[in-house]
């Protein structure tokens, strides 16, 4: 469960559109569970989305960025079958990865 | 090298950590990363004035910049944003909240090759408008649009 | 592991559209912001997992479990719920099957399961919605036929029927308080008219549901659960009595609509 990303990534005019679902709860740190207890921040503080070794979108987040977060980006020079492939880390230093190729 | 430096205060698996996601970074040639490393401050930053500011001292209104947000949110808590810079040279977009406690939700670093382009989702805490601050050229201009967040049924 | 490809994914592109046009068309622009990507798609592969993951004293998966179509047969299993089963003699939904095959298969305790079957603020969902959402998720595009032939099965839509309708607590509600009328809404949600066949299908086979209000895959008998605790009524315990007995009333309603669950809702 933990970590999981669901890539997507698709060629069109030249273009490649990457869409990435991530498995995170987002945390801000300022919410209490049922007993009142303070549910501690968990959330994605970067993200990386690389073609191929190569930097296509890097991202900082902050915990205000949705619950189980999405993130859509474009770039040009890929080709169908190239590796596309994004990473997070989180405030508590844990990763996520997914890969996919292009379609 | 920029922000290499900077993380050695961290522990060595976080070094490692950061080396991985830096060394990627670093693969791009003939480009300085001014923005490699996370900008703690700025999302740390209370009220918009603060926030807007720990960005950019000064970002000119643009109608260059398609911001897409709902006119009206179903749920606060998953607002989809669309941000497509049509600025020559954009290399960064940041999303904004304007009433949220800390209004800096997220920062993208556009490399060459890559369209101006983002969408994610935020947390709104209340209708307001949303921010898209974009940096082209050296300069940053910004746009912005409301949001609609209601309270779903009987309350929850 | 089974997966079932094609019906989900020909139908996945249908689950956002089916939002459309209820609320007065007021959230469509949202809804088409979002797409088709749901993070249900996250609790449905947990689901397959727990269905595959040995567990309980008996340390076996629940791969054996008799949803009603046979022993291990999940895909369509979830369209012809609930239903009566003879080896325990009552109606049952997806959720009260499953306590049953954790119970009779793992050797799992009841009462730990009842303990927590949900959710709580904070959690990232629980087992049972997972086995849920992957459950659903395995009936895609099945016309949701519950079991009406079986006397007990009748007797479930009674009961459900009467429960409907029965005003109790301190607000003096019942669900026909706010799902009786048509065209009426509290706040920007429309209030379906749920003894009306064309709402009940809307409803019935969106369940369960990734509600994004809560980061977690809702089930069908979750739903009543919390209507009845904003009508102030008794906990609804999960797959009581009552608790099939009302889904089963909405379930006969809707017959005949095809699934499109797991559904995303606000």
């Amino acid at each position: 469960m933990a970590g999981r990303i669901r890539v997507r990534a698709q060629l069109s005019d030249g273009v490649t559109e990457v869409k990435a679902l991530m498995r995170h709860p987002m945390e801000t740190g300022l919410r209490k569970d049922a007993d009142g207890n303070a549910i501690p921040a968990n959330f994605i503080t970067e993200v990386t989305a690389t073609h191929n070794d190569r930097v296509v979108m890097q991202a900082f987040w902050g915990a205000s960025v949705s619950q189980n977060p999405f993130l859509a980006c474009r770039f040009t020079g890929g080709a169908v079958g190239d590796d596309v492939t994004v990473n997070w880390v989180d405030n508590l230093g844990e990763t996520g990865t997914g890969t996919t190729k292009i379609r | 090298m920029v922000g290499y430096e900077e993380s050695s205060g961290l522990s060595r698996r976080g070094l490692l950590r950061a080396g991985a996601l830096l060394a990627a970074v670093m693969a791009v040639p003939g480009r300085v990363w001014a923005a490699v490393k996370r900008p703690d401050g700025a999302f740390k930053a209370e009220g918009i004035d603060a926030a807007l500011a720990s960005i950019a001292s000064d970002a000119a209104v643009s109608d260059q910049i398609d911001l897409e947000t709902p006119d009206i949110a179903e749920n606060g808590g998953t607002v989809p944003v669309v941000v497509n810079s049509k600025l020559p040279g954009t290399t960064r977009v940041a999303i904004l909240v304007e009433l949220n406690p800390n209004p800096l939700s997220a920062i993208f670093v556009v490399p060459e090759g890559s369209d101006a382009y983002i969408e994610t989702r935020v947390k709104v805490a209340q209708t307001c408008n949303i921010y898209a601050l974009v940096e082209a050229g050296g300069q940053w201009y910004q746009a912005s649009k409301e949001t609609k967040v209601t309270l779903g049924g009987c309350g929850g | 592991m089974k997966r079932l490809w094609t019906v989900p994914a020909l139908a996945l592109c249908s689950i956002a559209l089916s939002a459309f046009a209820q609320d007065g068309g007021v959230f469509d622009q949202y809804r088409e912001m979002l797409g088709d990507d749901s993070p249900a798609i996250f609790v449905i592969d947990e689901g397959e997992e727990y269905w595959y993951a040995p567990a309980g004293p008996n340390d076996v998966s629940l791969e054996a479990c008799d949803l009603g179509l046979g022993a291990g047969v999940v895909e369509g299993a979830y369209a012809q719920m609930p239903r009566f089963f003879d080896d325990t003699g009552r109606v049952m939904d997806v959720e009260a099957r499953l306590l049953h095959c954790m119970v009779t298969l793992q050797g799992r305790d009841a009462a730990e399961v009842h303990a927590k079957p949900y959710s709580g603020r904070g959690d990232m969902g629980t087992e049972m919605e997972a086995l849920v959402a992957w459950i659903a998720d395995q009936s895609m595009g099945s016309p949701l036929t519950p079991g009406q032939t079986h006397s007990e099965e009748q007797a479930a839509f009674t009961l459900g029927e009467q429960i409907f309708y029965y005003r109790a607590g301190p607000h003096d509600f019942s669900c026909a308080t706010c799902h009786e009328q048509a065209g009426v809404r509290i706040r920007l949600q429309d209030l379906a008219e749920l003894p009306n066949p064309e709402a009940a299908r809307d409803i019935a086979t969106t369940w369960p549901a990734y509600r994004l209000s809560q980061g977690v895959v809702r089930t069908f008998g979750w739903r009543m659960r919390d209507c009845l605790r904003q009508q102030r009524l008794p906990e609804l315990i999960m797959g009581s009595e009552a608790s099939v007995a009302l889904q089963h009333y909405l379930s006969v309603k809707a017959s005949g609509a095809p699934m499109n669950a797991p559904g995303l809702k606000r």
